[in-house]
């Protein structure tokens, strides 16, 4: 495997990472709304993701560290292209961040409504519009010789990419009750099941549509259909997994089910790509590659190096962070949030 | 406004606001780690309570530094794509390295932190803080070193119309962070013990004047104790951040001369031995002084360490630039630069005054009695590291230019070209405006926390009731 091949593989593993991670304290902010009957429920909602979603956050921050430094024009292209979205997705982290330190800091109700609603936007719409952005890329935005991205509206917006953004946010939603589920106890614990198998028939619907619709409006399948396909079979396992699991009580396994069905639809993502990071609509001589958007060999050597030795570290003590809170939380623990 | 100006203008506030949150993580984490380390080694319930207290602080103001520090990095992108295609095979590297060995290290442990206190170890969780503390200024060691690169760049090769890194080893060598970075992190220390220090006073003279609860004064003794701790770590920081500052401004007359020239206001060469300037009348338009106050030898020693010494004008170095570098204008904004040296090198001279008067109350034992003004005044000198820290970074910033990375790129070629004027107006009004609110909200509970003071000593008794039964819920628990 070259260097350029391996930095592919490790910022798509940074993807799927955030994506498995966030993507259920994405689903628990959504979920705040729909779940919770009292300002207790709300609270013990969010202390269940409280010493977690910032370092699940670190996934986005290192896979776009990792995207400049291996691919700096990848970087370039993405970020610069597609400003507004980014633009948006940076209000709703940084709404949603504070939120969660700020809102219990004080009794009064209209303070914690601002801040609650901070949360739910601020869990929403970073998965819709990082879902629309990797759909985009996948689908093909007007990506010129100069490897400047001159999109216009439809280009970000349309059919597809919305399509795309919504799975995302509604699988996150699913692996966030599954959470909730998984670290809740009593009645929050049987409304999130409940909750998460009513959904699922829906979910089910978006995630065929969008497999039709990346058959339809992109070349993954033509390039990588043999290998989609045993993606696509897996993924669709684990979700039947997950429901599975689900009714039977079972909720670690469907929590680590509804999580596979993430990964996978990230790395059918990333394999049909390959090569490629992002595909011109213009011309395929424009699409940017792993090869002409890297940086030289000298920078990829050393990251590879350093990011083999700080890597097993990190993974190592962020899963202990999780062995210390496995508990579930119950009324009347303590609640920092 | 032009794209270019316009995206100047945003990552001037944007970074300002950033590092007004920065250094009170750095510092402040510091602190509590040494607070815990008290608590864990004397066993006095006091110091577990302090930590606690001015953790509260910490994590309100971590929250706010980290997605502000989100912004900083996709901002690069954003509005500056090319300068990202030109040295993001450098100027990555450290990116990326900070995200994966600082970010990773501080957000797993502050939150390991925060919601541990019952479930881990005394010692385990102490060492969760110190982690956090060192998470933080690794962090600033690869941003600073990223930063340095902008300022002298090294370990480089141009290829292709691109730097691509040729040792990364250099990047960690390079003399300008070696100034740099122990300058930075102790104005970032500063800015906590001065937070504490200033906080610790404004409670004491509320007991004073006996405004406080009367409950509150079974506290004195925890704020007369942070108030020493804040006050030593003080002295020590800002006496550090004068010693490194000055072999920064040493490193600076090497390496970027112009910078050094455009913060003295030196339009010609100096003359030998070299005065230094206390205020001066600057007219870029002119490229004169309409009137200058001098303290002779100065200059010098600054520049040199010794009593003679020349050092080079702005004219002089245009000139010079101009046979290296081609036609152009190479003089940056000449009274910013100016001012913002020396609006940092006032603020740090009172930061020393302060702690060295502090620490002599202290070592006579008059501290935390009959010494109101003194008190009085450490409440206002928490703005002064900020102050100063802000005026750093707009010299340094503002001072390289008209270059993003010194003698390679310039800011114009670094804006993106494919974003438009209408766009980074939105980004920027958003921004700021969020940013203001975000201020405001942290600032108002610092007010509030400081004002409630540490929780009682009694751990809260947990709630009897189940709140679902209590409401008479529809739930399992009903049933």
């Amino acid at each position: 495997m070259s260097l350029n091949e391996l930095w592919f593989v490790l910022i798509a593993v940074l993807f799927t990472g955030f994506f498995f991670l966030e993507g259920f304290d994405f689903g628990v902010g959504m979920a705040t709304r729909l779940l919770a009957k009292s300002d207790t429920d709300r609270r013990i909602m969010l202390n269940t993701i409280g010493p977690f979603w910032d370092a699940n956050e670190v996934w986005l921050i290192t896979a776009a560290g990792a995207m400049l430094a291996a691919f700096p024009h990848w970087y370039a292209t993405m970020f610069s292209g597609y400003y507004l979205l980014f633009a948006l997705v940076l209000l709703a982290l940084i709404g949603r961040g504070v939120a969660f330190e700020f809102r219990s800091k004080l009794e009064a109700p209209r303070w914690r409504r601002i801040w609650d609603g901070a949360i739910l936007i601020g869990s929403t719409a970073p998965p819709l519009l990082l879902g629309m952005a990797l759909a985009g890329a996948a689908a093909g935005v007007p990506i010129g010789a100069d490897m400047e991205m001159a999109a216009g509206w439809s280009d970000i917006v349309n059919v597809y990419t919305v399509l795309g953004g919504l799975t995302l946010t509604g699988l996150c939603l699913l692996h966030g009750l599954h959470f909730l589920a998984l670290r809740t106890t009593g009645e929050l614990r049987e409304r999130s099941r409940r909750m998460a198998l009513r959904w699922m028939p829906w979910q089910g619907a978006l995630l065929a549509a969008f497999a039709v619709a990346t058959w339809l409006s992109t070349d993954l399948f033509e390039r990588r259909g043999l290998w989609l396909g045993l993606v696509l079979a897996l993924g669709a396992a684990a979700y039947a997994l997950a429901a599975y699991w689900n009714r039977g009580g079972r909720e670690g396994l469907a929590f680590a089910m509804s999580g596979a069905t993430i990964a996978l639809g990230c790395v059918a993502l990333f394999a049909g790509l390959f090569p490629r990071v992002m595909v011109s609509s213009l011309d395929a001589a424009y699409d940017l590659t792993i090869y002409n958007a890297a940086s030289g060999s000298y920078t990829l050597t050393a990251m590879t190096i350093v990011a083999a030795c700080l890597l097993p570290f990190v993974l190592g003590y962020q899963a202990w962070s999780y062995v210390v809170f496995h508990k579930r939380l119950r009324p009347g623990d303590h609640l920092e949030y | 406004m032009d794209v270019l100006d316009l995206a100047r203008l945003q990552f001037a506030t944007t970074t300002i606001f950033h590092f007004v949150f920065v250094p009170i993580s750095i510092g402040l984490s510091l602190l509590v780690a040494i607070m815990e380390t008290l608590y864990v080694t004397r066993k006095d319930e006091m110091y577990k309570r302090m930590a606690k207290f001015w953790g509260t602080f910490l994590i309100i103001n971590f929250a706010v530094g980290i997605v502000t520090g989100i912004l900083q990095e996709f901002q690069f992108g954003m509005n500056w794509s090319d300068f990202s295609r030109f040295v993001g095979d450098v100027f990555g590297a450290p990116l990326a390295i900070e995200a994966l060995l600082a970010f990773f290290l501080e957000s797993t442990f502050i939150g390991l932190w925060v919601f541990g206190w019952e479930r881990l170890p005394k010692k385990v969780h102490l060492a969760c803080m110190w982690l956090v503390a060192i998470g933080t200024m690794l962090s600033a060691l690869w941003i600073l070193a990223a930063n340095s690169f902008m300022q002298r760049p090294v370990g480089y090769a141009i290829v292709d119309g691109r730097a691509q890194m040729t040792d990364l080893g250099a990047l960690l060598t390079n003399g300008q962070l070696l100034w740099e970075f122990p300058h930075t992190l102790a104005a970032a220390i500063a800015t906590g013990a001065f937070l504490v220090t200033g906080i610790s006073a404004w409670k004491l003279l509320q007991l004073q004047r006996g405004k406080a609860h009367t409950d509150a004064h079974a506290d004195k003794p925890l704020f007369v104790s942070s108030l020493r701790i804040g006050l030593v770590t003080a002295l020590i920081a800002s006496a550090a951040i004068a010693q490194f500052g000055h072999g920064q401004a040493q490193y600076l007359v090497d390496t970027q001369p112009m910078k050094m020239a455009a913060s003295e206001g030196l339009w010609e060469r100096s003359e030998d031995p070299a005065p230094w300037t206390i205020i001066a009348g600057i007219d870029p338009e002119l490229q004169a002084n309409a009137y200058e106050l001098k303290v002779p030898y100065l200059l010098s020693f600054l520049s040199y360490s010794r009593f003679s010494g020349s050092v080079p004008g702005m004219k002089e170095l245009q000139a010079e630039y101009e046979t290296v570098y081609g036609p152009g204008d190479y003089i940056p904004p000449v009274r910013t630069t100016f001012w913002s040296f020396r609006i940092m090198v006032g603020c740090g001279s009172a930061m020393i005054v302060l702690g060295l008067y502090g620490v002599y109350l202290m070592l006579r034992r008059r501290l935390a009695e009959g010494n109101r003004r003194f008190l009085l005044l450490l409440v206002p000198a928490i703005a002064l590291p900020f102050v100063a820290n802000t005026a750093g970074w707009i010299m340094t910033e503002i001072g390289r230019q008209p270059w993003t990375v010194f003698g390679l790129l310039t800011t114009s070629d670094s804006v993106s070209p494919s974003v438009s004027a209408g766009e980074v107006w939105f980004t920027l009004l958003a921004f700021t405006g969020i940013y203001t609110i975000l201020l405001g909200v942290q600032a108002y509970l610092f007010v509030r926390v400081a004002r409630q003071g540490p929780a009682p000593e009694a751990p809260e008794a947990p709630a009897a009731i189940d709140p679902y039964e209590s409401k008479g819920g529809d739930g399992l628990v009903a049933e």
